[in-house]
């Protein structure tokens, strides 16, 4: 994707969440006095993350609706290339603290070899994410390892590294607000985004 | 001021507060004095009246000064609640201060401040020995009540501290840190937040050690490090973006030569030095082989660093040379392969390192002295975390969820006392300014 466009679909997606953002509970109060001067400031301007932060995660939420609703079309035999996109961009999770692919990823991983063995033009980006514990720091590192393992697997199954680049969000991006693990757990993941050649992708 | 004359006042002032608590004990109403029933010349702070200023900002002025003075933890700021300005003067020819009512309120210390048309005009004078014993002129922006104009008054602070101390205080400095992604920079007495423009999805600042920029990394798929300068208000990339890279928690080395950095790629992370003009090969300091390094911290002398490593399979802290030889676990007390210890900031003086351990499932603010002996917890309640020393080694801000939501908190290692420094929810990644070298 291009800048431009990255930044195209960013804004739409910043705008309908401010608007999706309205519908819900105002932001939680965010200090004992909201009252004079310089607090009111920090305020409104708290105000104004909280709401660009809502909508990322409302961001979050409608890629993954949208993922969900790609497999669901795909059951519905709406079409082949439906199916291989939602497969090649299905979530990847990991344990605590690890970075080591877990087992029972092994065959979403390995159905993305397949797709991507298909499609010798896809290329993709696979972005590593952690939950909210760790250090916010470190947490950089652990998400461009849990990447990193991702991207290493993808090419021991023989697909080309350069079709693959790997970042890191870290803490920074969650898919589930929450501070348990039932949240932490869908935190903790990597994420692909198809960066060239998706345009009919075919099943394998 | 003379060496003479200041040895002079340190000497009468350390008599009055040695006395001033006996007293205050008993009929005063100081703010903030925790005697613990034992005089400690440490903890126990030197009494000090700010006496009313008169002009069109004088209210302001007074106000900010004696908030500066107790926020220093050095002071008692006493209050005047007097009805009759009269009573402040002695009586007779001289009509000098009545020294007798302010040693009865065990004012050590009393600052008188004039307004003039540059700024204004500060005298000291020590109670004990009943007279004047600093004079000094400060500098002011004609235009009232603006950020400079705030700085301008700090500095009045910081000097009369360093009259009665010896040390320059610090309310004259600032504290850059993020919030949602952006970077802010606030008053260390929480006034005047700015936001500053730096790169999308900025992280992690650290400011150099004259005060005029800041380098950070950006998050993301441009993960990159720029240093910005506070003068020009523009950023100026030094490292990356790379493919498959991600950087983090650079730091400027003490003679403001070189940024050390983590960068973190295909197998692991490492920190890498390279010059600040950039466009130097970057040097590998740690050898992590495949594991994480992060969160590089210099001694003040530029010797050695700290920094946390996942080597042994969780986070500890590890020291080494400069140049990244020698490198040996700092934080082996209390170890346990649940342990996360992260966060390190090598106090300006360069005694001690300040961290955050996850214990028991809370991260919380600890200190351990540089040489790894004498750990100490410096919170209990809710998530303490990045911890960064103030340049007086006395007072860290750090990050705290005790309200329920994420903010910045000030303690002052010595006392304990505490205070909440931002007023708006995920404030983060604090870092706190050197003293400004120029006005």
């Amino acid at each position: 994707m291009t800048r431009t466009r990255r930044i195209a679909v960013m804004t739409a997606a910043m705008l309908s969440g401010t608007t999706l953002a309205c519908h819900k509970a105002p932001p939680p109060q965010v200090g004992p006095t909201a009252a004079a001067g310089p607090d009111a400031d920090s305020l409104r301007r708290a105000q104004a993350d909280e709401a660009a932060k809502r909508a990322a995660d409302e961001a979050a939420r409608r890629k993954a609706a949208e993922d969900a609703a790609a497999a669901a079309a795909a059951r519905d035999g709406a079409g082949a290339a439906a199916s291989a996109r939602a497969t090649l961009l299905a979530t990847v999770h990991f344990d605590f603290d690890a970075s080591d692919l877990r087992a029972d990823e092994r065959a979403n991983l390995d159905a993305k070899v397949a797709i991507l063995q298909a499609n010798p033009t896809v290329a993709i980006r696979i972005s590593g994410h952690t939950d909210e514990r760790g250090s916010d720091e470190y947490n950089l590192a652990l998400g461009e390892r849990r990447a990193a393992a991702v991207k290493a697997y993808l090419t021991q199954h023989g697909v080309a590294e350069s079709r693959m680049e790997t970042i890191s969000y870290g803490e920074e991006r969650p898919v589930a607000e929450g501070s348990d693990e039932a949240a932490w757990s869908q935190n903790r993941r990597a994420e692909f985004e198809i960066t060239a050649g998706g345009q009919s992708l075919k099943k394998p | 001021m003379t060496p003479l004359r200041r040895a002079v006042l340190v000497r009468a002032v350390l008599l009055a507060s040695a006395l001033a608590p006996v007293v205050s004990a008993q009929d005063t109403t100081f703010k903030g004095l925790k005697l613990n029933g034992v005089y400690d010349p440490r903890r126990d702070k030197v009494g000090i009246v700010v006496l009313p200023v008169s002009g069109a900002f004088g209210d302001s002025v007074a106000t900010i000064i004696r908030r500066d003075l107790d926020l220093s933890d050095r002071f008692n700021v006493i209050p005047l609640d007097t009805a009759d300005p009269s009573a402040l003067r002695a009586t007779g020819a001289t009509a000098g201060l009545n020294y007798p009512l302010f040693a009865h309120l065990a004012a050590a210390a009393i600052v008188q401040i004039v307004p003039i048309a540059t700024g204004l005009h500060v005298a000291l004078h020590d109670v004990a020995r009943g007279q004047v014993v600093n004079v000094s002129e400060f500098p002011l922006p004609a235009t009232g009540l603006g950020r400079d104009w705030r700085m301008g008054v700090h500095r009045v602070s910081d000097e009369i501290e360093r009259w009665i101390t010896g040390q320059r205080g610090i309310s004259g400095t600032r504290i850059a840190y993020v919030r949602g992604m952006s970077m802010r920079i606030v008053d260390v007495d929480g006034a005047e937040e700015i936001t500053v423009p730096t790169d999308d999805q900025s992280m992690s600042p650290a400011w150099n050690t004259a005060g005029t920029q800041l380098v950070y990394n950006t998050l993301g798929a441009n993960s990159h490090i720029s240093i910005f300068d506070l003068a020009t208000g523009r950023s100026r990339p030094l490292i990356g973006p790379s493919r498959n890279t991600t950087y983090g928690s650079p730091i400027f080395t003490p003679d403001g030569k070189s940024i050390v950095y983590a960068r973190a790629g295909e197998n692991g992370s490492d920190l890498f030095m390279v010059g600040v003009a950039g466009g130097d090969t970057p040097r590998r300091l740690t050898n992590g082989q495949g594991t994480d390094n992060w969160n590089p911290t210099m001694s003040p002398d530029g010797r050695r660093f700290v920094f946390m490593s996942g080597r042994t399979g969780h986070p500890e802290l590890y020291i080494s040379d400069a140049d990244g030889a020698n490198a040996e676990v700092l934080t082996d007390y209390e170890q346990s392969d649940k342990n996360f210890r992260a966060d390190p900031d090598w106090s300006p003086d360069g005694r001690v390192i300040a961290y955050s351990e996850r214990t028991r499932d809370h991260f919380q603010v600890r200190t351990v002295l540089a040489n790894g002996s004498t750990p100490k917890y410096l919170t209990s309640e809710g998530e303490n975390e990045q911890p960064a020393w103030a340049p007086d080694s006395r007072h860290l801000v750090f990050t705290s969820t005790r309200t329920g939501v994420r903010q910045l908190w000030i303690i002052d290692v010595e006392s304990a006392r505490m205070r909440q420094l931002t007023k708006s929810a995920g404030a983060r990644l604090a870092a706190w300014s050197p003293r400004f070298v120029k006005p």
